[in-house]
């Protein structure tokens, strides 16, 4: 998994809940696609058309807040997102990310430097942020190694599985 | 120093004499529930045979049940529910309710798989309600439950902790409800975010095990990790009856060293309303007063318990709900159910017109028995309002306290309860 990831930018808001980013009435949907096609759908009219494999979503504070749904999460990866940096993150959203191998990074100030449709270059293991449409940088809190091991591994099950072998 | 009650209990959990905030620890995990999000597509038990392990960490400590969408209301969710069936059956596992309990939260405590000075995770944010019984309770994602299942063991960042101390008399027609979401409008919605939370103070002794439950439940509506109120007698005497196992209470230090620490005058507080589309918006009811209102919802892991049936009994007795709305009322268990059913609350209800259903999760998740049309304004208890939770994004959710959903659905628009209580 690699730790840079280069990327057209989405920017949303502060506040962007779990319900919003997949609501509840689509959790019972037995088709990871069908389900992925309502992601953000209030936020974003038609976000699931739009969005493209290797864009990147910018948001502000607490992205992610409310249930311990992971459909948050995978739903993003279906459609191809490849990180989210915000300036915050709910926890269970951002501990959800990172088991499911989807790069986040929190960064103060990104709202700012950021336009939607921007490409950005972001390195996380150095925390750092490259906006390549305006040359502007900024660094985001440096993941502690525990958790970009589980990024690089592609995820906690991946690495638990490693760990299961290992003792038998 | 000294520690935290979620400091220390995640220390004696992870064989640690101490640990600080920022810590990462490998807990051992006492209580493991998972409801349907078990069978769902990308669930724990698609993931768990995914990973190739063959037998779960304990039969006997993991709580399964069927309590969102209950009973099936279309072929997705039965497939759902099969599949979580397939995987209870296959593994052996001991503590299977289907859908014959109640919503998870009310089951975890009325059983007595909550207990003071424990950990207990759930695929549900509001696993914080557990809180309340000074339990370390959490929510977290189908993926580290996978990791629960197969280990029994989870990783956890220490917290820092709030305090939060509860001073002053409670009024009469002020319930849990109303003391958290005032909380919740000082913290913000991510006021306590990565955070634990420590209630402490007299008020506390005033307030019933329901009344604590909400409060702990929304905590996670301010972002926490876990919401505990040290126990008390109440608390040891309430689990005695439940629980055969030993307890061994857990309480934090009188040094112990917490982030903030936040004084509120519960006497103060007037009758709370959230509104839409964050739960921490809350304003006295007078600020929301007159809003017409097309539905009424009193139910939930927030507020579908004994007292809160008790209260709305109270307020509806020799009433009609008003013409223009709706009033959907789910007791949050069938231990509930029964209760209210004998002691008459559920006939009051009905005798007044409202509908009342079998215990599920129901409109609070958008899911079925209630969800809402767009243009729709609607009052509720249960814990969110945000936008396109109760069904269509075009409609708008209001919280309250079941004594002011009640009054509410009597004059079928956003009422002060007092009027009805003196
Ligand atoms: S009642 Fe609502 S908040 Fe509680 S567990 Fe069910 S869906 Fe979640």
């Amino acid at each position: 998994m690699s730790l840079i990831v280069k990327g057209r930018v989405w920017k949303l808001g502060n506040n962007v809940d779990t319900d919003l980013i997949i609501p509840g009435r689509y959790l019972t949907l037995r088709d990871p696609l069908e389900k992925a096609k309502h992601a953000l759908e209030a936020v974003i009219p038609g976000f699931a058309e739009k969005v493209r494999e290797g864009d990147v979503i910018v948001a502000g504070r607490n992205f992610g807040s409310g249930s311990s749904r992971e459909d948050a999460v995978t739903v993003l990866k279906t459609l191809g997102i490849k990180a989210v940096i915000a300036e915050s993150f709910a926890r269970i959203f951002f501990r959800n990310a990172l088991n499911n191998g989807l790069p986040v990074l929190e960064c103060k100030g990104i709202c700012s430097m950021v336009e939607n449709g921007d490409m950005l270059s972001v390195h996380f293991e150095k925390g750092e942020i490259l906006n390549l449409t305006s040359k502007e940088k900024c660094k985001g809190t440096k993941l502690p190694a525990f958790l970009v091991e589980i990024i690089r591994e592609g995820g906690i099950l991946k690495k638990l599985r490693k760990e299961l072998q290992c003792e038998k | 120093m000294g520690l935290t009650l979620a400091e220390k209990i995640l220390a004696t959990h992870s064989g640690k004499k101490e640990v600080s905030p920022g810590d990462i620890v490998e807990a051992d995990i006492d209580v493991a529930m998972v409801h349907e999000l078990l069978g769902t597509s990308g669930g724990v038990a698609e993931l768990f045979e995914e990973t190739g392990v063959r037998k779960v960490w304990s039969k006997d400590k993991i709580v399964a049940l069927l309590d969102h969408w209950v009973p099936a209301p279309n072929v997705d969710v039965a497939e759902i529910h099969k599949k979580c069936r397939y995987f209870v059956k296959k593994h052996g596992l001991k503590n299977w309710f289907d859908m014959k309990a109640g919503i998870c939260h009310q089951v975890l405590v009325e059983k007595g798989f909550v207990r003071p000075g424990e950990i207990i995770v759930g695929t549900d944010s509001h696993m914080t309600t557990h809180g309340a019984l000074g339990a370390f309770g959490t929510g977290i994602g189908s993926t580290d439950m996978v990791v629960v299942f197969a280990k029994g063991k989870l990783w956890f960042r220490v917290p820092e902790t709030i305090k939060i101390v509860l001073q002053g008399k409670i009024p009469k027609y002020v319930l849990g409800k109303d003391i958290i979401l005032k909380v919740l409008r000082r913290l913000g919605p991510d006021g306590a975010n990565y955070k634990a939370v420590e209630f402490h103070g007299e008020a506390l002794a005033d307030l019933s095990i329901d009344g604590r439950m909400t409060i702990s439940n929304m905590c996670v509506e301010a972002g926490a990790k876990v919401a505990l109120i040290p126990p008390d007698q109440k608390t040891i005497e309430f689990v005695k009856k439940r629980s055969k196992k030993e307890i061994r209470p857990v309480y934090p230090d009188s040094n112990a060293d917490y982030v903030d620490e936040m004084m509120v005058n519960v006497s103060e507080i007037e009758p709370q309303v959230s509104r839409p589309p964050n739960p921490t918006d809350s304003v006295p009811v007078q600020e929301v007063e007159g809003i017409e209102l097309d539905q009424v919802f009193i139910g939930s892991c927030t507020n579908g318990r004994l007292e809160d049936l008790e209260v709305t009994a109270k307020i509806l007795k020799g009433k009609k709900v008003n013409r223009g709305v709706r009033l959907i009322v789910i007791p949050a268990s069938y231990e509930v159910y029964l209760n209210a059913l004998r002691k008459g609350y559920l006939e009051t209800i009905l005798k007044a017109e409202g509908i009342v259903e079998a215990p599920t999760c129901g409109p609070c998740i958008g899911g079925h028995l209630g969800v809402l049309a767009s243009g729709e304004t609607a009052l509720v208890t249960s814990s969110r309002n945000f936008t396109g939770r109760l069904g269509s994004p075009e409609a708008k959710v209001y919280l309250s306290s079941p004594a002011t959903a009640a009054a509410s659905a009597v004059e079928g628009k956003i009422t002060d309860p007092r009027k009805y209580l003196r």
